[in-house]
């Protein structure tokens, strides 16, 4: 019993929080940053800090991750970082030559103060940065949101620094996805090019994190949104953001910026966020959904019909980053799942809290939702009122192993599984790889539950 | 690759075996704009301080310092797993402006009522040396009111190196440490010893401790794998330390010697040539026929059992290169002793911490033509191991990926390794795992690799 510690009687611990359901926002800077193509995330902080973003990024992507740091003495942060950074920055670029460095900071440099603007500003007037090369930050102090607010303020980031108004608007859609793996970016371009639009996608890590051995090490894969379609991303049609907390603030930001009106949905996990995005993106661009895509669509609908009874009043419990649960117990309601203990460790708020009750309002049994939870909650609740599916991060196995209840590997990180840097869940190809999981976790239950009288060979 | 540029303030980090002069920088701090494979004072007091088992670690921050090292080593427990929750005081905007402090102390008194531990460590990060909180008088206060040891481990990143995490971890673990102990000795047979630098990853502990078991040597605690408060508290009750890991524990056996007059010996358990060197010198060291006795029959038998293992294994891997880059200069020395018992050569060794000393003994080591670097970047990885062409990586979580990328085989020599390394058996399984990567059919499948006659058999 890895988790004896924990008890079914829920305390009050508004100082404590046990074992975390969320990570701090430089990670998530740095996996956006990881979207631009040649872009070398810096950490502007300790060396632990980005020693340990690589790390957690490497154990999710089984990928080499690179980025560099202002490697923070205790001189640097009685004075300030500014010549930190500055020699980071010329060092950076006469080495590793990136297209682009992208700083985002840390607990230590936003306490200090250090005013990045200002510390790009002088690198540039000194000539540290090189023609055609550029640097760019976002601030993300860990100590407020999460994982989640450090990717959303990476992508607005993007906008911030390279997006540039236009008069003359192009056929080009914008489409910011939230924070989801290689794969679902890569699915998310395909359905978007079975429609025949063409698009934008950043931050674009398909092609960054789950490439091929080729025997080479390459610092910068091919992957990723280059510099001067993000300079064109002011002058398209429109955005599509999926995911408000992740992707909202960055379509918000060019919305106000360049005038580039943006629809922000749901991520397109499950069938009717899948046909959400597809009618915003048949509309904004003016085109019909091809019957290739309805075909997808059929086939997701057969295996939902096929397999219905199995489905039926399943008990859930999710935890993970707010837009995937959201997207996520809205399909498990829409197959006729129950989600009943749905955890997220970010500080979602009450907005995404009212929606989350709204999805679970029909739900013939209590709900249990927290925004800025805990695993540890999640467990006690659990505890005492079980279920029959787990879905979540690698942490949950902790839980599925103590309390014998299946899981669902789903949202980051992944540490101990593959298959989710190349196989996506969004769209109706990924909801059918869902399905597949959901069912293969339930059903290789009830087989191995099942008696030698019981056991059935077909289901 | 050879195109890749290297800074010239690193140049002196880097150093090939042959006509050039030996010079080579260490112990400095990483540049800033680098990519380094080091991490954080923080990371080195949390890997030390993390396998005692029954004591409350808390880290005093924001979420992710206790995130990113949530049960990241597989430091195994016979007992209690307290250790493996995580506990943090998750510091948001408005403690960062008005303190800490009181929500340390709420979430001290919770768990501490909660969990009953034997000894509480906080571990204070970057932000909480910032905004000054005084984690000394909150830790104080709870010890008073709670009656366990609740220590202050100022682990704050920017305070220095992994090294200086080692230093406030080993002092935290000295202070636990009973002067009375060493008067209570007497009850004990009298070959006391603890096992320094031992973390019980994959269950290594245990296999060392079985040995001196089978030798007579009564173990007094084991620092701090799989260890008790109650074993710590003992400590000074051995007549010697032995110090694996010896950048990380060497503080601590110094302070021991010094504060207890035990004196301690550095041994590595890596390697059939190590491991018995280690247990003879212990043995040697309390000088008694009957433990020697008992330790050659051990070295014997042991080795006996892994010898058809090893021969296999040097068969498959006769003449194959390998580059190593781990964290500790110690490791690196066995790791070449162990690969040469298997009949490899080594191309590159490289590591994040080696002092200058070190760097003397590895320089003596290697085969003309060897690469040595300190805290190198990937890129210098991996155009050393093209240029050298190297069959194997050993080195970390962060070295797999860019290994594989190579075409190369890769063998984890740091936490995340699942199976013991250490002992006898230790290294028949170290054999076994590098044989099957080294050898593995999907190297074949590696494109780029056709041209590349040395690995076709």
């Amino acid at each position: 019993m890895l988790l004896r510690h924990t008890s079914t009687e829920i305390k009050d611990r508004s100082a404590l929080t046990i074992n975390p359901a969320k990570t701090c926002q430089p990670v998530g800077a740095m996996y956006a940053s990881l979207g631009i193509h040649g872009c070398l995330p810096h950490s502007h902080g300790s060396q632990g800090c980005y020693a340990y973003h690589r790390s957690a990024l490497t154990r999710h992507y089984k990928e080499p991750v690179m980025a560099a740091t202002s490697a923070f003495t205790e001189g640097a942060s009685v004075f300030g970082g500014q010549a930190n950074l500055i020699q980071a920055i010329d060092n950076i670029f006469s080495v590793y030559d990136p297209q682009v460095i992208a700083v985002h900071t840390t607990c230590l440099s936003e306490t200090i103060g250090d005013d990045i603007v200002q510390i790009i500003n002088k690198a540039k007037a000194d000539g540290r940065v090189p023609d055609n090369r550029y640097v760019i930050h976002a601030n993300t102090p860990s100590y407020v949101g999460s994982h989640v607010t450090g990717y959303a303020n990476m992508a607005k980031a993007m906008v911030d620094y390279f997006a540039e108004p236009v008069s003359r608007r192009k056929q080009r859609i914008n489409l910011i996805p939230g924070f989801v793996e290689p794969s679902d970016m890569g699915e998310i371009k395909r359905l978007a090019g079975a429609l025949g639009v063409e698009t934008t996608m950043f931050p674009d890590t398909d092609g960054v994190l789950n490439t091929p051995l080729t025997g080479k090490y390459r610092m910068y894969p091919d992957g990723g949104v280059r510099v001067e379609a993000l300079k064109n991303a002011g002058a398209a049609a429109g955005t599509i953001a999926l995911g408000e907390l992740a992707a909202g603030p960055a379509a918000l930001a060019l919305d106000a910026k360049c005038k580039v009106g943006c629809t922000i949905l749901d991520l397109p996990i499950g069938l009717s966020g899948t046909d959400a995005f597809v009618d915003a993106l048949r509309r904004m661009a003016g085109v019909n959904v091809p019957e290739s895509v309805n075909y997808e669509r059929g086939q997701m609908v057969d295996i939902i019909s096929d397999m219905h009874p199995y489905f039926h009043g399943k008990r859930v419990a999710l935890a993970g980053d707010p837009d995937q649960i959201l997207a996520l117990a809205a399909f498990l309601v829409s197959i006729d799942m129950h989600p009943v203990h749905i955890v997220t460790g970010t500080p979602a708020g009450k907005k995404w809290e009212k929606r989350m009750r709204k999805i679970t309002a029909e739900l013939p049994c209590e709900v249990n939702i927290a925004t800025g939870g805990d695993l540890f909650l999640l467990h006690q609740w659990i505890k005492n009122h079980p279920v029959d599916l787990l879905m979540g991060n690698t942490y949950m196995k902790y839980i599925a192993k103590d309390e014998d209840i299946p899981l669902v590997r789903h949202g980051f990180p992944i540490l101990d599984r593959v298959g989710h840097s190349y196989l996506p869940t969004v769209g109706y190809r990924g909801g059918i790889r869902l399905l597949e999981m959901i069912l293969n976790a339930l059903l290789d239950r009830k087989d191995r539950d099942a008696t030698d009288i019981d056991i059935e060979l077909v289901m | 690759m050879s195109a890749i540029p290297i800074l010239k303030q690193r140049r002196s980090q880097i150093w090939e075996k042959g006509d050039a002069p030996y010079e080579l920088s260490c112990g400095i701090h990483s540049l800033a704009g680098s990519i380094s494979q080091r991490a954080c004072v923080f990371c080195g007091s949390r890997v030390v301080l993390y396998p005692i088992a029954d004591a409350l670690h808390v880290i005093h921050g924001p979420a992710g310092c206790a995130a990113y090292t949530w049960d990241i080593r597989g430091a195994l427990s016979s007992g209690p797993e307290l250790h493996r929750m995580s506990f943090t005081t998750d510091l948001q905007e408005k403690d960062v402006i008005f303190g800490g402090e009181k929500k340390l102390a709420a979430v001290l008194d919770q768990l501490i009522d909660a969990y009953q531990p034997r000894a509480a460590f906080v571990y204070a990060t970057c932000i909480v040396g910032l905004i000054g909180d005084d984690v000394d008088a909150v830790c104080r206060r709870i010890q008073e009111k709670k009656g366990i040891a609740v220590r202050s481990v100022h682990s704050e990143g920017f305070k220095g190196t992994k090294k200086d995490g080692y230093k406030a971890a080993c002092d935290a673990v000295f202070s636990l440490m009973d002067p009375g102990a060493a008067a209570s000795a007497a009850g004990r047979g009298p070959f006391r010893i603890n096992i320094l630098g031992e973390f019980n990853i994959g269950g290594e502990a245990w296999i060392i401790r079985e040995y001196y078991r089978m030798m007579g040597v009564d173990v007094v605690s084991v620092m701090t794998g799989d260890s008790r408060v109650a074993d710590i508290r003992q400590a000074p009750a051995a007549a010697l330390n032995v110090v694996q890991c010896s950048g990380a524990m060497t503080h601590l056996a110094r302070k021991m010697e010094a504060e207890f007059g035990i004196p301690y010996i550095r041994v590595s358990y890596f390697g059939i040539e190590d491991t018995a060197r280690a247990l003879y010198d212990v043995a040697g060291h309390f000088g008694d026929p009957g433990v020697m006795e008992n330790t050659r029959t051990l070295v014997r038998q042991e080795i006996q059992a892994v010898t058809d293992d090893l021969k296999a294994a040097k068969k498959a891997l006769s003449g194959k290169k390998a580059a190593i880059y781990v964290g500790g200069a110690f490791k690196v020395f066995s790791l070449i002793k162990a690969l040469k018992t298997l009949g490899m050569r080594v191309v590159l060794a490289g590591s994040q911490t080696g002092t200058d000393e070190d760097y003397q003994v590895l320089r003596q080591m290697c085969e003309p033509g060897t690469v040595i670097l300190d805290d190198a970047n990937p890129l210098e990885l991996s155009r050393y191991c093209l240029e050298k062409e190297a069959d194997i990586m050993i080195g970390g979580i962060k070295e797999r990926p860019i290994a594989h990328k190579l075409g190369m085989g890769f063998c984890d020599h740091n936490h995340e390794r699942k199976i013991p390394l250490a002992g006898f058996e230790g290294m028949a399984n170290f054999a076994k795992e590098v044989k099957n990567t080294v050898t593995s059919p999907v190297w074949r499948f590696a494109p780029g690799l056709k041209k590349n006659t040395r690995r076709t058999p």
